[in-house]
């Protein structure tokens, strides 16, 4: 009993949160899944029965392996528990099989390997300050970004429901970035070329990396007004990321919109927090830019942005519009009527949380939100009502099918502009950190 | 209340744990000819819509009784009728006459699913929400934590949103009875609860502590003055609301005594199926349903249900005060489904409504018997196919009480409200200071057996001589912890105006 008490005891808090998502995550269980379930299945499949040489070759499906290596690997990896559930899924050749067991151990892979995710928030939580002494748990900045990260509505109804493996992905980039606040420089260069090996889609914050590591790891003290000290550069440092591979894009055309606020890194940095700044800057620039861009490329930077919402009133501000829109863009992933309550719920339970809590941490300065961005936010209530509601039932439906689509598209993308152009003037408007740092 | 917010994301939380359980399967579903309580919900829906008031309770060759006929009170016809109407606009198929039956699709799914839920928002939750907040004496932290646990409570969700069943309706207007009757809302508080009794008769298992408790309250207030004005202004509410609930049923005496026929099947035996209550636990050794003749059976029943609740009652009649009434809430509930008749296993979750009632003043021991009740009901939601979700929710259920109530650090004497009754057993044995521990060890007993026979049940099978042993096993230990919980409860009452002293000095 003992033993008991102490496990369920006062500081268990994260991991009563940690276990209720993973709960929660089991009852998404039988929701509907997208055809990224069969991609998924068909890449087991691939990397099970083929040869490595064969991987990147084999079309016996339309789903075809177009992640990096590391992901095949990992895909491998799984195929070995797989055929404990079901050997038939991982016939090439059994397309659309899902079987329960097949349904089953798909759900599960993705919950089981969210435990990376929970991990990298509990690290994030160590970054984040507990300045303001308070004693009441709810309002503990660790607690709040806590929620807002395990909790985080896009990534539930997109990995869990819609069906991807962007949680352990997202746990990567963020365990990267809680390193780099942590100033241990090198594991987080090695976590973030790990991920880049994963997806490639994260190549659009890599900038980000490469600057801040080369200007703030490579050159060891700043002068007192901040800028550059030539003298201090570290060859040896800069050998040692080059060697851990070390990649910059120049394809898209995306990240180069993001390139002024990469030289304010440069010339003007502003440690770990101007770094993340950064860092959302090149994936929001590259997701309103990019090409082929998903909608969900836009957790890219809702995710990291959490770190910020809970230091200052300005972040959670712009956070909190980029959030709510964002995540209100995700609605159209799931079209399906059994999924409609949970994907209203769900928002609602995270918005009003999310608004909540902040305005509460932050009750002591100026408002979050002026009249403007509340009207605006409360606009994506009518907008669901008519586009789910009262639009289907119109004449309009037959013709102009799109309608629904277009006005979220639409109204969404005023709203993420809108707090991209807010971030980007607070990157260049704050206060460098500028102090010898002796490194 | 300051922290709204916190409240709201626990009602939506708990609405989104509901819906996620909905998506699974249904009691019945695909299992010609009879199906299951989905069914016979759609096939009241059918009836009441299609058929004649007079028609309802009484054999036809529109309505064969023997497929589902009604056995609940009007209320629940009305309602049925009510989702007709809806169900009409949306598909006519869902109720027409005879081609009806056995009808399955997952549009029907989804509109069946939506009334449980609606009918959910609009009475069960807002009772609890409204009981949390009016909780004396602890912190906003621990009232939301309070609702956070009541709303996960696994049994009622996996039966109403798994099995699929309209609980949550007499549940939360009896809830609404209490929370006026505690609150000296007297008139609506009775309202309330004679509605819950015209929705299920089984709500009449909470009958006789509403009785005591208000009754005493005439008592207290005079019987020659105020306290009898109070008593016939009551009397003439549960009149009304009777008659106003049965007057399509009192045009022709035949129609209200077929109504009861239906409601009090006592023809159909001392139990059915296997349920953790005496008769069929003991009925393991020794069959009693054969010995006894059937009037027989009743007597002894009855008589055995009165003996055990009869203290609790009196008591709440001789010192009535709200916390009082929910406990013997607890108890008397409790007697009915251990020694009543005819008794069905979901019939648990009438006691488990007032135990979440208590939960904030004995959590451990709440805690307990509600993951008991849960796991009562087992060899039923396995039936039903719902045992990822009964362990989902009840893991859900164990961890948001063990967190917000510290449980395993609150099993001293005073916390579990034994003090005075330990402190009159140790005026005759004075070693008497191992309570506590007895009880931890009987947890730890306890919850190892529910998992263990979990396990059994889910990955072995039966041996071919006795096809029915996990089941036997499941509800006889449930009904030895019952059994438990009726001591422990009854100890409470007894024993309690001396612990209210004390409890206010801990505090």
């Amino acid at each position: 009993m003992a033993a008991l008490s102490v496990m369920t005891g006062g500081g268990s808090w994260f991991l009563a949160l940690a276990l209720g998502v993973t709960l929660l995550k089991c009852l998404l269980i039988p929701t509907y899944h997208s055809t990224d379930f069969e991609v998924h299945r068909n890449w087991l499949a691939i990397t099970h029965s083929l040869p490595i040489s064969q991987w990147y070759y084999e079309a016996t499906s339309e789903w075809t392996l177009d992640y990096p290596p590391f992901f095949a690997w990992f895909e491998y990896a799984l195929s070995h528990v797989a055929k404990y559930f079901d050997q038939e899924m991982l016939n090439v050749h059994n397309l659309n099989y899902s079987s329960s067991r097949t349904l089953l151990f798909q759900r599960f892979s993705v919950i089981f390997t969210d435990a990376l995710f929970v991990y990298a928030v509990h690290e994030c939580c160590k970054c984040v300050d507990g300045k303001k002494a308070c004693k009441e748990l709810t309002e503990k900045p660790k607690f709040i970004l806590s929620v807002l990260l395990l909790w985080n509505f896009g990534l539930l109804i997109v990995d869990h429901i819609h069906f991807q493996y962007n949680g352990f992905l997202f746990g990567l980039m963020l365990l990267s970035i809680a390193r780099l606040f942590q100033k241990r420089h090198m594991e987080g260069a090695f976590l973030f070329a790990v991920l880049l090996h994963f997806k490639h889609i994260y190549l659009y914050v890599a900038p980000a990396y490469g600057i801040y590591l080369l200007r703030s790891y490579c050159f060891t003290a700043n002068k007192p007004d901040g800028s550059i000290r030539w003298n201090t550069f570290s060859f040896v440092r800069l050998i040692s990321l080059g060697l851990t591979v070390f990649l910059v894009s120049a394809l898209s055309l995306g990240p180069f919109l993001a390139l002024p606020s990469i030289f304010c890194l440069w010339f003007k940095p502003q440690g770990p927090r101007g770094f993340l700044r950064c860092l959302i800057l090149c994936a929001l620039s590259s997701f309103m830019f990019g090409w082929h861009v998903h909608e969900k490329a836009i957790l890219l930077a809702i995710l990291p942005m959490s770190l910020l919402s809970v230091g200052k009133a300005g972040d959670a501000s712009i956070f909190l519009i980029l959030t709510t829109t964002g995540h209100y863009s995700l609605f159209p992933l799931l079209f399906t009527a059994p999924e409609l309550p949970i994907k209203i719920l769900l928002m609602l339970l995270f918005t009003i949380y999310s608004i909540s809590s902040l305005k509460t941490l932050f009750r002591k300065e100026k408002p979050l939100f002026n009249w403007m961005e509340t009207f605006y936010l409360l606009g994506l209530g009518p907008l669901e009502v008519f586009c789910e509601f009262v639009f289907p039932f119109t004449s309009w439906k037959l013709k102009y099918p799109f309608i629904p689509l277009l006005l979220t598209s639409v109204y969404c993308a005023v709203g993420i502009t809108y707090a991209w152009f807010k971030l980007y003037v607070s990157v260049f408007t704050d206060p460098p950190v500028g102090k010898t740092k002796k490194q | 209340m300051e922290k709204w917010y916190l409240m709201t994301a626990v009602v939506l939380l708990g609405l989104t744990v509901r819906w996620t359980v909905s998506l699974n399967s249904y009691s019945g579903a695909g299992k010609p000819p009879m199906f299951g309580d989905y069914e016979a919900q759609r096939h009241w829906q059918e009836i009441t819509f299609n058929l004649p008031i007079k028609q309802w309770y009484f054999n036809s060759s529109d309505n064969n009784l023997q497929y589902w006929g009604l056995d609940y009170p009007p209320l629940t016809a009305y309602h049925s009728l009510l989702c007709a109407y809806v169900a009409q606009f949306i598909n006519p198929d869902w109720i027409a006459l005879h081609s009806s039956r056995g009808y399955e699709s997952q549009a029907h799914k989804l509109f069946m699913r939506a009334t449980v839920l609606i009918a959910d928002l609009l009475i069960y939750i807002p009772a609890v929400v409204l009981h949390c907040c009016c909780l004396k004496e602890i912190s906003t932290k621990k009232k939301i934590a309070n609702a956070l646990c009541i709303l996960l409570y696994p049994g009622l969700i996996l039966i109403d949103y798994g099995h699929f069943q309209y609980n949550s309706v007499s549940l939360g207007l009896a809830l609404w009875g209490v929370l006026g009757v505690s609150c000296d809302w007297d008139l609506l508080g009775s309202l309330a609860f004679c509605l819950a009794v015209n929705y299920k008769q089984m709500e009449l298992y909470h009958s006789l502590p509403f009785f005591g408790f208000l009754l005493g309250k005439c008592f207290k207030k005079g019987l020659k003055g105020k306290g009898f004005v109070l008593f016939v202004k009551l009397a003439g509410t549960v009149v009304a609301s009777f008659t106003l609930c049965w007057l399509p049923f009192f045009t022709e005496r035949a129609q209200a005594l077929q109504v009861l026929r239906r409601l009090f099947p006592v023809d159909r035996g001392l139990f059915e199926d296997k349920v953790a209550n005496i008769w069929c636990s003991v009925s393991v050794f020794l069959k009693i349903k054969d010995i006894l003749p059937h009037h027989v059976q009743i007597i002894v029943s009855f008589c055995l249900t009165l003996l055990s609740l009869l203290p609790a009652c009196v008591k709440l009649t001789l010192q009535p005060s709200p916390k009082a009434f929910r406990f013997t809430l607890v108890s008397c509930a409790l007697s009915f489904f251990l020694f009543s008749f005819q008794v069905h296993e979901k019939s648990i979750l009438l006691v488990s409504l007032p135990v979440c009632l208590v939960l904030s003043e004995i959590p451990f021991m709440s805690t307990w018997f509600l993951l008991v009740s849960t796991f009562s009901m087992l060899p039923l939601l396995l039936k039903d196919d719902l045992l990822m979700p009964s362990v989902v929710t009840t893991m859900a259920f164990f961890i948001a009480c063990a967190t917000s109530f510290s449980i395993f650090e609150k099993t001293s004497e005073e916390e579990l409200r034994l003090k005075s009754f330990s402190v009159s057993v140790r005026k005759h044995l004075p070693r008497f200071t191992f309570l506590p521990r007895i009880i931890q060890h009987l947890f730890i007993i306890s919850v190892i057996t529910m998992v263990l026979l979990t396990l059994m049940t889910v990955t072995l099978d039966p041996p071919q001589k006795l096809p029915d042993l996990f089941s036997v096993l499941v509800s006889s230990v449930s009904c030895l912890n019952f059994l438990f919980f009726l001591v422990y409860f009854n100890i409470i009452i007894m024993w309690d105006s001396k612990d209210g002293r004390n409890q206010k000095k801990i505090h």
